[in-house]
């Protein structure tokens, strides 16, 4: 877990030290701005704190792989724990089932035994690249305090059913309509509810979206470019006045490239997902932990709202991992180590490899 | 009238962004030009609007800006001009600042043209009756009308590029007849087939400066943000010669402003 922090710098900002505001699951960030957890912690924090209140976050699929599901169901997860406001669609024709698929939290003494491992061989490690063995002690810390915003999740235990059989949990399958209609309405009724209980400005309840394969051919409207595109628009426009965060997952390849380029436009924050192919010797050589990565997690960008600046990440490309078989980690890739030449520290290392082994991988 | 311009001109020429000032050049000519930013998904050119919007809310001068804004609410603005020391709120009471919110804006899906002309024809309405009545306030003063991105334009009126066209050529037809000045953000990246091609061409036909944000070749730096591409057609006053200018440098945006610095200068 430690090694999985993105940022090594000791200058990194201390986003534990930010101030949670009142509501469950709501931390407040720079600018004014708040944040809701993604549901893996390690995701929250290479976006600085978690996904923003108000934006849009889009997820570029895997055409392969279903490694988009895991970021939806961390996601869709995490919001039932903090008793939020739930909405998904899918084209599924019973959406209703994929909230038995939700993994549950990790029990906080089941936690505990993993952050100090009985392996014997832990004891015996070889500290190349030690600064990542520092953080350690921190996220130990940080993990009392911050348990309530954000959880571990246990992919292979399902979320008990008592946390989505109550009222707030909406599903809607998208293949019932011809078009995009009677979603974006109950998405404006979902976020008038949750801007209904805003109290002068303060956010007082935080609502979540999730939207899986909006552009799937198994819709009517898929074919309808401009339908979309004027959906996520409004969607957006939506959820930046109410207080939500809304997740489109798609398939890029089924978009064509000048609406691609649209849809990146309008997403406040972009991630894609990539499985990695069993046997790339090729990939395997250059990176260390090259057979326990799952997939790749690529973030194209983070959301900028009430401020100009960028946020440049240290990496863009991290390795998506499973810890004993159960929880989901994104880790900097790591290159295996070629040479001595290891003067610089763990922070710089790991966004060189990020960005020179990825450049043939993610665009 | 003189001495105030050249206050102006020269507290402008102190501030840190001379690079692009000096670039665009719109200091020598009056106001009246039309710029165009472009930008693209990996770097984003928001921030040179910001400057424009400053610029033009200058307290030394009474020029006033009309934005018409698609992407982001006031709210944003707000806060970023602030830390930029402009209080939008401020020069929205003293009528120098208004923001048209076309966030929700809609033209709706009925497939029928005069209700998708609608809207935009609304807008156009709106924008127009806005520079009469600043122009024909006392005071010398030039309007600046600002849209912050006209690919939601489009998307708003339902993909028919040739409204938005229309709409903006409406637009640049102020510029005659009141000597507004233009400054519109669209996103390059988008326009790469022959059929959406237009909206980006003609614009930048029209345009006097072209302003394109790139990202660096070499990828990421935390203290490079991208690069700055300004095409200076020049005015047609400039008789002989080659009057317009390229000029390339590299900027990092900041909360209160932004760095401009030609390549290798930084270390």
């Amino acid at each position: 877990m430690a090694s999985s922090r993105p940022r090594g710098s000791s200058f990194s900002r201390n986003i534990s030290s930010a101030a949670t505001s009142q509501v469950p699951g709501v931390k407040l960030g720079p600018n004014g701005t708040s944040f809701l957890s993604s549901g893996i912690p390690d995701l929250d924090q290479i976006l600085g704190g978690g996904f923003t209140l108000g934006s849009l976050v889009m997820v570029m699929e895997d055409p392969e792989a279903p490694h988009h599901m895991l970021l939806l169901r961390n996601f869709m997860s995490q919001g039932l724990i903090h008793k939020q406001p739930l909405l998904y669609a899918s084209p599924e024709k019973d959406p209703r089932g994929f909230l038995g698929t939700l993994p549950s939290p990790m029990a906080s003494k089941e936690e505990k035994s993993h952050e100090r491992p009985a392996d014997p061989d832990t004891n015996l490690r070889i500290a190349w690249q030690y600064m990542k063995y520092f953080g350690e002690q921190n996220s130990e810390v940080q993990r009392g305090g911050k348990a309530e915003y954000c959880n571990d999740f246990d992919l292979r235990k399902p979320l008990e059913r008592h946390f989505y059989s109550g009222q707030q949990v909406d599903c809607i399958s998208l293949r019932d309509s011809p078009n995009l209609a009677p979603l974006l309405e109950r998405c404006s009724t979902f976020s008038a509810q949750i801007t209904n209980f805003r109290s002068d400005g303060h956010i007082t309840c935080a609502g979540r979206i999730a939207i899986q394969s909006l552009n799937s051919p198994q819709c009517d409207f898929s074919d309808k470019e401009w339908n979309m595109l004027s959906f996520i628009r409004s969607l957006k426009g939506m959820v930046r006045s109410s207080g939500a965060v809304a997740v489109i997952s798609f398939p890029p390849s089924l978009v064509s490239p000048t609406f691609l380029k649209r849809w990146q436009h309008l997403a406040d924050t972009l991630i894609s997902v990539k499985a990695i192919p069993d046997e790339d010797k090729e990939l395997a050589k250059l990176l260390t932990g090259y057979q326990d990565m799952l997939g790749l997690v690529s973030v194209h960008k983070v959301a900028r709202i009430n401020t100009q600046v960028p946020a440049i990440l240290e990496a863009t490309t991290f390795s998506m991992k499973l810890r004993k078989r159960r929880a989901l980690v994104l880790e900097c890739l790591n290159q295996a180590p070629v040479d001595g030449s290891s003067g610089s520290s763990y922070g710089t290392s790991g966004s060189c490899s990020g960005s020179s082994k990825t450049g043939n991988l993610d665009f | 009238m003189p001495t105030g311009k050249k206050k102006r001109k020269k507290s402008l020429r102190g501030m840190d962004n001379s690079l692009l000032e000096e670039a665009v050049g719109i200091a020598d000519n009056r106001g009246r030009v039309v710029v165009v930013v472009e930008d693209c998904v990996e770097t984003s050119g928001a921030f040179v609007l910001h400057h424009f919007l400053k610029r033009s809310l200058h307290p030394d001068s009474s020029d006033v800006v009309v934005f018409i804004a698609f992407a982001h609410p006031f709210s944003h603005y707000d806060r970023i001009l602030r830390k930029m020391g402009c209080n939008l709120t401020v020069q929205r009471k003293n009528q120098r600042f208004l923001f048209l919110d076309m966030l929700t804006l809609e033209c709706p899906d009925r497939n029928e043209r005069e209700a998708r002309e609608d809207g935009l024809l609304a807008l156009y309405g709106e924008i127009e009756k806005a520079v009469e009545i600043y122009s024909s306030l006392e005071g010398s003063r030039t309007i600046t009308i600002m849209i912050d991105d006209v690919s939601l334009m489009e998307v708003a009126a339902n993909g028919s590029s040739n409204h938005v066209l229309d709409f903006l050529h409406y637009c640049y037809s102020l510029k005659e007849k009141y000597g507004c000045s233009f400054v519109t953000l669209n996103h390059e990246d988008i326009y790469s087939s022959a059929n959406t091609l237009p909206l980006i061409l003609q614009p930048e036909y029209l345009a006097d400066v072209i302003i394109k944000a790139e990202p660096l070749a070499t990828g990421l730096a935390s203290d490079v943000h991208g690069q700055l591409t300004v095409l200076n057609k020049g005015s047609a006053c400039d008789l002989g010669g080659s009057s317009s200018k390229v000029r390339n440098f590299h900027f990092r945006v900041k909360e209160n402003n932004v760095d401009y610095f030609y390549p290798g200068t930084r270390t």
